[in-house]
Formats: C-alpha cells, sequence, structure tokens
C-alpha cells in the first residue's frame, strides 16, 4: 500500500520535467529526425509526404557549403581540444607548483570563463583587425607587413583562410583553457602529496613524475575533460559568430556545421529544412559515435 | 655507514608567523648496520627527525652526516636512502612489479636486470606471487611489504620507516615486525623506523632512542633504558603497564611515601625532602611485614600474573597497576608490599631527574 503510494509521488514528481523534456527535447528531435528522413517535407506548411528515403543526406553530401563546415567542424575538434588539454595541464601543473600569488593567477585564468563569448569575439576581431589591431601593429614592429586575419575569404592553404582559422582556433583555445584549468587544479590538489614525496625518494625525473604518476592519478579528469570538451567542439558555433560576424556569405569559408543547420533556417528554398534537419542528425551520429569510442577508450587507460 | 644528526634543528612557522619547535639541538649517532627505533609520544619531533634524513624536509639548523659525508644540502633522491611510508604510498595505477621496478627505471637500470631484482626483492619480502596485482587488491600487510620492497630494491644505504605498523591490525602487526627485524637482518641496512609504540619499538630495535619535545631523552639498548632511565618522562614512557608514580620525601637516608619508609640509601642523603618515586609494576613483593600498604579495586587476571589495579593515597595518578604471580594468595582489598629497590627510581620533583 505504502509502496504503491510513493510510485504515485514519484511519477507526479517527474510530471513537470518530463512534460518540459517532451515538448522542447524529445518531440523536437523526433520531427528534426522524421524531416531528415521525409522525401518532400514542405517548410512553408509543415507538411510530410512521408514517403522516406536519404535523398536529404545525399544532399547535403554532394553540397560543397556543407561538406566545407564539416570539414571546419573536424578541424576545430581535431585540433583546439587535444591543444587547449594539453596546455591546461601544464598550466595547472605550473600554477599547483607555485604558492605565491596563486589565488590571483587562478582568478586571471579564470576570467575568460565567466566572460561573453560573442564579447570576447569582438575583442579577438578587434586585436586582428587588418588596420587598427594590435597583432597587425606588433607584427610591424618586427617587418611583417599587415596581415588580413578577420576580413575577405579568398584562398585556400597559407591564403587568408588559414589566418582565419588560425584566430578562431587561438580563440577557442584561450576561451576552453580556463574551465580545464580549474578542474585540474582541483584534480591535482587531490593528489596526495605523499605520492610525490615517494617519486622524489625513488629519483624520479620531473618530466616522469608528471608522465607516470601526475597523468595516470588525474586521468579520469583527463577523460572527463577530454569528453565533454569534444562534445561542445563538435558544437562551436557562437566563436564564429563572434569573430567574424553573422553574415552568412562573408562566413561560408569558416562556418561550423551548426552554423550551416542555423543558414537553413533563413534561406528561401523550400528543402532547406530537410538539409538542415539532416546535418543537424550528421552531427548527432558523429557526436554519438564519438562519445563511444572516447568512452570505450577510456574504459582501457584511465585509472579509477 | 653510521649516520650522525649534528645539532638537528627544525622550526615551523604557521601563517600567522607563530613557531613551533618540532626538532630542538638533537644530537645523536646511529651505528651502522643497526635497527634503531625513534620513539616518542605524538608531536616530539620523531616523523620530522625521520623527514629530515630523508631529505623531505630541510633543516633550520644543524647537519646530517650520512659517514663522513655532510648530506644535509642534497636532496632526496641523491641521498640513497629507502623510505617507507606510514600509510606507504603505493602508486595505486601501478602493478606491484612497476611499483617496486619504478625507482630502477628512475635510476636508468636495464629492464632484464631490473626485472631480476624486482622479483629478487619480491622473494625476499615474501610477495612474488602478488606481483601483477594492483596495490588495491592487497592487504595492508602485504601493501606494507610492497613499500619495503620498492624501498630495498634500488640497495638504499639507508631504510627509513615512518610508523611502519600502525596501520595494521594486532596480529599482522606481531607478524610483520619479526618480518622486518627478519628482512633488515638479511640485507643488514642501516634501519630507522620511528613508533610511539614502546612495545613495538622494544622488541625488534637494536637501540631506541627516547625522544621528547624535539629533544634526545635516552638512547641505548631497549632493556638498559627500561631499567635505567634517565628522567621521569623516560620512565613514564617505557613499560606496560606503565610505571606507577607515586608523591614521595626523603630524610635523611631513608625515602618515605606517605608515613611508609619504603628504601634506605646512602646516595639519598644529598637530596632532601620531596620527590617522585616511581616503581615498575612488577616491582611490589608481597610481605606481611611490608613497608608499603596498596589497597585496590580489582584484579584482573592476565594468563600468568595478576594485575592489581590499585590506588594509593599519593599516587599520582588515580589509579595504577601492579603485577604479581598468581601463585600469590590475594586477601581482599588491601596487601602490603616490599619494594624492589633496582625496580624503583626517585626522581628531581623539579626537573625531572634521575636521582636515583
Amino acid at each position: 500500500m505504502l509502496e504503491k503510494k510513493k510510485d504515485y509521488h514519484a511519477w507526479l514528481y517527474l510530471l513537470i520535467p518530463l512534460a518540459l523534456l517532451s515538448l522542447f527535447t524529445f518531440f523536437p528531435l523526433f520531427k528534426t529526425i522524421l524531416i531528415s528522413f521525409d522525401n518532400g517535407y514542405n517548410k512553408w506548411q509543415d507538411a510530410f509526404s512521408f514517403a522516406f528515403s536519404l535523398d536529404s543526406y545525399k544532399a547535403i553530401f554532394n553540397y560543397p557549403p556543407f561538406l566545407r563546415t564539416l570539414w571546419n567542424t573536424v578541424l576545430i575538434v581535431f585540433i583546439s581540444v587535444p591543444l587547449s588539454t594539453i596546455v591546461a595541464l601544464l598550466i595547472a601543473v605550473a600554477l599547483n607548483s607555485i604558492k605565491p600569488l596563486q589565488k590571483i593567477f587562478q582568478s586571471i585564468f579564470f576570467l575568460p570563463y565567466v566572460t561573453n563569448t560573442i564579447a570576447i569575439g569582438m575583442v579577438f576581431a578587434v586585436l586582428f583587425n587588418l588596420h587598427t589591431g594590435l597583432i597587425n601593429g606588433v607584427l610591424q614592429l618586427f617587418g611583417v607587413e599587415k596581415l588580413n586575419w578577420i576580413n575577405s575569404n579568398d584562398g585556400f592553404f597559407m591564403g587568408s583562410y588559414f589566418r582565419r582559422m588560425f584566430v578562431l582556433q587561438l580563440y577557442l583555445l584561450w576561451h576552453t583553457l580556463a574551465f580545464k584549468i580549474l578542474v585540474f587544479i582541483g584534480g591535482l590538489q587531490n593528489i596526495s602529496k605523499q605520492y610525490y614525496d615517494a617519486a622524489k625518494v625513488d629519483s624520479a625525473p620531473k618530466t616522469r613524475v608528471f608522465t607516470k604518476i601526475t597523468v595516470p592519478l588525474l586521468s579520469p579528469l583527463i577523460a572527463f575533460i577530454l569528453i565533454t570538451s569534444f562534445i561542445g567542439a563538435f558544437k562551436t558555433y557562437d566563436a564564429v559568430i563572434g569573430i567574424f560576424g553573422a553574415d552568412w556569405n562573408k562566413t561560408a569559408d569558416i562556418q561550423t556545421i551548426v552554423g550551416f543547420v542555423y543558414q537553413q533556417l533563413k534561406t528561401d528554398s523550400v528543402d532547406s529544412y530537410s538539409k538542415g534537419a539532416a546535418a543537424a542528425v550528421v552531427l548527432f551520429v558523429i557526436i554519438l559515435a564519438f562519445t563511444a569510442i572516447n568512452l570505450y577508450v577510456s574504459k582501457k587507460r584511465v585509472h579509477y | 655507514m653510521d649516520i650522525k644528526l649534528s645539532n638537528l634543528t627544525k622550526i615551523f612557522k604557521d601563517s600567522k608567523g607563530r613557531e613551533t619547535r618540532a626538532v630542538d639541538h638533537f644530537d645523536t649517532l646511529i651505528p651502522n648496520g643497526k635497527l634503531i627505533g625513534l620513539l616518542g609520544p605524538s608531536g616530539c619531533g620523531k616523523s620530522t627527525t625521520l623527514y629530515m634524513i630523508a631529505g623531505l624536509l630541510t633543516p633550520t639548523e644543524g647537519r646530517i652526516f650520512f659517514g663522513d659525508d655532510d648530506v644535509t644540502d642534497l636532496t632526496p633522491e641523491k641521498r640513497g636512502i629507502g623510505l617507507v611510508f606510514q600509510n606507504y604510498a603505493l602508486y595505486p595505477h601501478m602493478t606491484v612489479r612497476q611499483n617496486i621496478m619504478f625507482p630502477l627505471e628512475n635510476l636508468k637500470i636495464e629492464k632484464e636486470e631490473a626485472k631480476i631484482m624486482t622479483e629478487d626483492m619480491a622473494r625476499l619480502v615474501g610477495i612474488h606471487e602478488l606481483l601483477d596485482r594492483k596495490p588495491a587488491q592487497l592487504s595492508g600487510g602485504q601493501q606494507q611489504r610492497v613499500a619495503i620492497a620498492r624501498a630495498l630494491v634500488k640497495k638504499p644505504k639507508v631504510l627509513l620507516l615512518d610508523e611502519p605498523l600502525s596501520n595494521l591490525d594486532a596480529r599482522l602487526r606481531l607478524q610483520t615486525r619479526e618480518e622486518i627485524k627478519r628482512i633488515q637482518k638479511e640485507t643488514g641496512i642501516t634501519t630507522i623506523f620511528v613508533t610511539h609504540d614502546q612495545e613495538e619499538a622494544m622488541s625488534i630495535s637494536d637501540e631506541i632512542v627516547v625522544m621528547n619535545f624535539g629533544l634526545e631523552q635516552q638512547k641505548g639498548e631497549p632493556q638498559v633504558v627500561y631499567d635505567q632511565p634517565n628522567n621521569q618522562f623516560v620512565a613514564k614512557f617505557l613499560g606496560t603497564p606503565p610505571i606507577g608514580l607515586f608523591n614521595g620525601t626523603v630524610k635523611g637516608n631513608k625515602l618515605y611515601i606517605g608515613e611508609s619508609a619504603i628504601l634506605t640509601n646512602k646516595i639519598l642523603e644529598k637530596t632532601q625532602g620531596e620527590v617522585i618515586v616511581g616503581i615498575r609494576p612488577e616491582g611490589y613483593t608481597p610481605s606481611e611485614s611490608g613497608a608499603l600498604e596498596i589497597s585496590y579495586s580489582f584484579i584482573e587476571s592476565i594468563g600468568r600474573d595478576i594485575s592489581l589495579v590499585s590506588n594509593h593515597p599519593e599516587s599520582l595518578t588515580p589509579s595504577f597497576r601492579l603485577i604479581v604471580a598468581d601463585t600469590i594468595k590475594v586477601t581482599p582489598n588491601s596487601m602490603k608490599f616490599n619494594v624492589k629497590k633496582e625496580k624503583c627510581f626517585v626522581f628531581n620533583k623539579d626537573n625531572g631527574e634521575r636521582v636515583l
């Protein structure tokens, strides 16, 4: 009797979150998948043809702007995430080993986390401005002629695309460092000092202490940071808008998959929702597969 | 290789600038190949001393010598020591084999040779069938042996053990302390271990150093220190059950506890007036004409002997124990005793120094 009453109460408490989740998560997810497979979804009338095929997927994989955003996303994921994780780890270890001013440095490194992405993006845009930017100013001191970092989208490698990607990666590196450093410092402070004393007595050189003791003992946190950062990086969007602006025509070369999906909401063509939905599902599947691989690998490599 | 501590001092400062003298001008000589117990109550500076010998703490003052070499300014890795931590500090992510091999890899010893050394060491401490386990899969006693193996595998000149038995249960403790003694004998390595457990220290040490307030109180073979304590602290710290302490007075050459004259000795003539008298629990002989009448509240049978939980108006503690053979006929409530003179010590009331 009592058990049943409890059951009923539990469901009552779950009702509100379940209703909200259904409305804002499950329903859109389901509808997106449906749209992506539907053979002639009409976005103006929100009408399904209920004939299913892979046409939308074939369409986007034959559509160069999408392939470009896919490539950009992959570049962001595989450069900025490993790089920022390694840099954050080194900074955290360095911060953890100094005593004076540690709190102040910690605060400075944490600042990017609490500032607005778009605002910082605009600051980057100003820093890298062709005529008035600080970076070009400094480069000029060394005799390098002014470089166009932000605008124009001509050329590919070593052209302005390369420079734009460089600015974007630098921004992502800097912006994602803060949280990682914070997490790593917390983890480092949890490692018993005795392991380091033991390593000293065991004559371990500093690099070996780092690779054989610090990294393995921190590995659960490193895995956590890597998995969440990979997911976050796959969904990069606001950084691009912050630095390069929201005009698709000026940013198409540097945009990400999420940017492509957003763009499909704005165009006039009748099949844009189908393409956007297909792109969103592709992103979803990539993230799912990637996270599964991550979890599988970390199970073998992480020491809990 | 002898270890010499000369004028060793360690002062800790807290954030408010208050100073704590953990070790205070400590001098001692630890002879080569011996097993030495550093013994004292918690906070007496014994662990601090050990960590200074290891090089993990820097002395505020004084020097440390290994043989003729001054090692005070050397880092731990250059001192050639093995250290076993109180909770072993085994690397949790490495197997037993990797743990033991870790110091060898650091010293760039060839892999095949390191493997053989690891296995030999594992056999010596009796854990060779556990080499592929992780520390979390081992019992406390096994972890302890891995820690000793890791400390010894690089053939250090000195082995340091910080409270090596404190994490083990009573039975394992007995077994492990014999094990430590055996390993020390087999390797002949100079070994210093820290403990607050006097029984532990006395049972396995070649010599003990009793410390208090960062100072050496007495040093010597365990039995000698027990039989001839330098001062009231040492007498009180060694022995289970602990020594009974009484207010006493010296008049002429006689020692009184209350109204009872319990001893006569010429040496006492130099000390007149109030003193502290310490009598070991085993220092009483029952006698109908005994000088000292002691009442007791209850009797504990501890197997071979009988322990009487006693009280006396002049005792410094509410109760004390005395031990008599179980062949003695115990009369209810109180008995008269004579005091064995070799089990009775007289201390200066002001500074605790031994008078007799």
